[in-house]
């Protein structure tokens, strides 16, 4: 195992669309230690994607467990992965190994239905929210060549949260797991 | 070797002043650090961190020129000055509600007393001359919580103002 040199922006690496993974073999396996590793090395990391190591796969990391009060997953490895549905917007603060020492406030989806394959290659889906749901969606982004930095919103302009929110358009046409 | 000043440069808002301004430094030699630069009430203003190899006084002489051209009122400072200081905010304090006179020293003042240690705070007042609201945003660094800084500003609450106390938890991703 090993510790990866991470790329930093403006690396134009890191705006590359990634492939989707075709092969689980002992190699994927042994990349998906060292992204870990990667990971786990970083202060506060609770995701990686394999395009911050320079290589373009559809591959990457959530683990948000250290902090248990958020609900989570636990530690996962999304391979291939895709967002099936989404509902509810929520401004939050990020920032990204790959930008380092800059945070800024990103609108992400609140809750997400997710579908991809583990590190085995098996089918697995996901329903998230909150903190899993943004970490997911951060590193989903990587794998479509963005950072958070395109996704910026002004902090100045941030709104009084209401408790009543008029219910948001919900993406890719398909209803969510609504009852919320 | 090159030293940090504090450029702080008001005037009377209009176009271009950005621009000039900052071609003129960089003609002279110099490099732009961090800077916050608004429009408040119609004057525009610019707090803006410089790095130069020579002296204050020559930074001033590289602006002469647009500053009376364009009436701006200057002030420079050397600093201890460094970059990659950054530091994380986690809460997030928001006020609004009919402007008042003493509304920020109550706020700040509660939260001061909470140990709260200010990052950054915009304000605006919005409305109209006849109902002033007044809108104000505070990131900050919590010594001792963010419960201790909702404890402290809950009283102030109510008597027309709205007072929110979030934390601000930074996702590394």
């Amino acid at each position: 195992m090993a510790v990866l040199p991470i790329l930093t922006y403006p690396d134009e690496r890191l705006k590359r669309v990634s492939e989707p993974v075709e092969t689980f073999d002992d190699a994927l396996a042994g990349f998906i230690a060292d992204l870990e590793q990667t990971m786990r090395a970083g202060p506060g990391g609770v995701g990686i994607a394999a395009p911050q190591v320079g290589r373009a796969q559809r591959l990457v990391i959530v683990d948000i467990s250290a902090k248990p009060k958020h609900p989570n997953h636990g530690r996962l490895v999304l391979i291939n992965p895709e967002i099936t549905a989404w509902e509810g917007l929520a401004s939050g603060r990020e920032g990204c190994m790959s930008v380092p020492d800059f945070t800024g406030n990103v609108v992400r989806a609140e809750r997400i239905t997710l579908k991809a394959l583990d590190e085995r290659g098996e089918r697995r889906s996901f329903e998230m929210e909150g903190f899993e749901a943004r970490a997911a969606q951060h590193e989903i982004d990587h794998l479509d060549g963005l950072l958070f930095l395109d996704r910026l919103v002004s902090r100045r302009n941030d709104l009084f949260r209401r408790k009543v929110y008029q219910q948001p358009a919900r993406g890719a046409g398909k209803s969510a797991h609504g009852g919320r | 070797m090159t030293h940090w000043y504090m450029l702080t440069l008001v005037g009377e808002d209009r176009a271009g002043i950005v621009a000039r301004v900052t071609q003129a430094l960089y003609e002279g030699g110099c490099n732009l650090g961090e800077a916050s630069m608004m429009r408040l009430g119609g004057n525009f203003t610019v707090m803006m961190m410089v790095s130069a190899a020579g002296t204050g006084d020559e930074v001033r002489d590289m602006l002469d020129g647009v500053v009376a051209e364009l009436g701006l009122r200057l002030h420079i400072d050397g600093i201890e000055g460094r970059l990659h200081q950054h530091v994380m905010p986690d809460v997030r304090v928001t006020v609004a509600g009919a402007d008042r006179a003493g509304i920020v020293a109550q706020v700040t003042g509660a939260l001061a007393g909470a140990g709260f240690n200010i990052l950054e705070l915009e304000s605006d007042v919005a409305g109209s001359e006849r109902a002033p609201l007044y809108i104000m945003h505070i990131e900050g660094v919590a010594a001792a919580g963010v419960e201790a800084v909702r404890a402290a500003v809950e009283p102030l609450a109510g008597a027309g103002i709205d007072v929110r106390v979030s934390a601000v938890e930074t996702l590394i991703g």
